[in-house]
């Protein structure tokens, strides 16, 4: 579902549509931005490449960068290749992206996997900044998220 | 344009550090023209007469090669979801891939032809309009095949499928490159050379139109 909305997976019944104050408001690609399974993470790149490439392509400041490698807790990796980078890291490296771009959508699957309880508290930190500047986020998630006044949306309890 | 640059260079310093890319083109360019004189036998002026059209089937060979991870690899990673929710239109995404493809493959190809001409007793005078000929229609193989490899992005191992899909329109790049090659080392009636350039020129600033907008059809409709 979380990809439908991003524009990923063709709907095929219904329509998803955002309502903001104007046209140019309403396009998901200018105020969403979709973190998935895959960390989308160039093994080859160093830290401070994979950021500065998705820097570039969101055409976001240097402040934006520095604020999602501090916030991640990246900066120290900055200099190293994305390759030895465990898969709590690269997870972290993914979701700096969220940061960089600085989009008020955010759409999470499952954000939490592997990363560890200190990562998890943080990120629950930076979502809670996201939403106290009027951010929106929409998770698919296993896991408390420990965001309070969450809208929770249950599926299934038949299937798996 | 930040955004397009960006890419550019993240793809030339993924080919440059991952290897693979424009090193195991020029290697099998290399190995290719080196048995085609130990299989025809030591005939000097017989290799020198099939030597630009050897050279060329052997080009566009060996930038097949590579173009199956034009994609592939974007996909894997998740990397291509995010270009195609950015803002950057699809279109230009895959021009930034298949420039960058020409840089990484096509250029050390071209910078490689006239060392494997020796090989093939290309006389010298020959190199020159060669390396032109190549230049010219080199960014086509990249573009047309940015479309193959755009097609066969959500199959494993579509090698053999983009190959199957981009060769027939290879054709004409082939066709006129060899014979602006062949047209400058032996005097043909006509300005055969400027003719063939020509349109071996119009066929790749076709692709450069063609390319990107059937490129990014192609993705799409993979994605969905």
């Amino acid at each position: 579902m979380l990809r439908q909305v991003a524009g990923l997976l063709d709907v095929e019944d219904g329509a998803i549509a955002l309502s903001g104050d104007s046209e140019d408001d309403a396009s998901i690609s200018t105020q969403a931005l979709y973190a998935g399974h895959l960390d989308a993470v160039k093994a080859p790149l160093t830290v401070r490449e994979n950021v500065d490439f998705w820097a570039d392509f969101y055409g976001s400041s240097k402040g934006h960068v520095q604020r999602a490698l501090d916030g991640f807790g990246l900066g120290r990796l900055s200099t190293l290749p994305a390759d030895v980078l465990s898969a709590g890291q690269k997870k972290r490296l993914g979701l700096a992206r969220l940061l960089i771009a600085d989009r008020p959508l955010w759409l999470l699957d499952e954000p939490t996997v592997s990363l560890d309880t200190a990562s998890i508290k943080v990120l629950g930190v930076l979502m809670a900044a996201h939403l106290a500047r009027g951010g929106l986020i929409l998770a698919a998630t296993h896991v408390d998220l420990g965001i309070e006044g969450a809208r929770q949306l249950e599926f299934g309890g038949r299937g798996a | 344009m930040m955004a397009f640059l960006a890419l550019i260079t993240r793809e030339v310093r993924l080919a440059v550090r991952v290897g693979g890319g424009g090193g195991m083109a020029v290697f099998f360019f290399l190995i290719t023209i080196s048995i085609v004189p130990l299989g025809i036998g030591p005939d000097l002026n017989l290799l020198s007469r099939i030597a630009p059209g050897m050279l060329w089937v052997a080009l566009l060979l060996s930038a097949l090669l590579t173009l199956d991870r034009l994609f592939q690899g974007d996909q894997e990673d998740g990397t291509l979801d995010h270009l195609l929710m950015g803002t950057m239109p699809l279109e230009l995404i895959v021009l930034a891939k298949g420039i960058a493809h020409w840089l990484t493959t096509g250029v050390p190809l071209i910078v490689a032809a006239p060392v494997l001409g020796l090989l093939l007793n290309l006389p010298i005078e020959g190199m020159g309009p060669m390396m032109f000929a190549m230049s010219v229609g080199s960014p086509a193989l990249s573009l047309l095949g940015a479309v193959g490899a755009a097609l066969a992005v959500g199959v494993k191992r579509g090698g053999l499928l983009i190959s199957l899909l981009v060769l027939p329109f290879y054709v004409p790049v082939l066709i006129f490159g060899v014979s602006a090659t062949r047209a400058a080392l032996i005097a043909v009636p006509g300005d055969m050379e400027g003719r063939s350039l020509m349109l071996l020129g119009a066929v790749t600033l076709t692709s450069f139109v063609v390319g990107p907008v059937a490129g990014a059809a192609a993705l799409r409709a993979n994605v969905n």
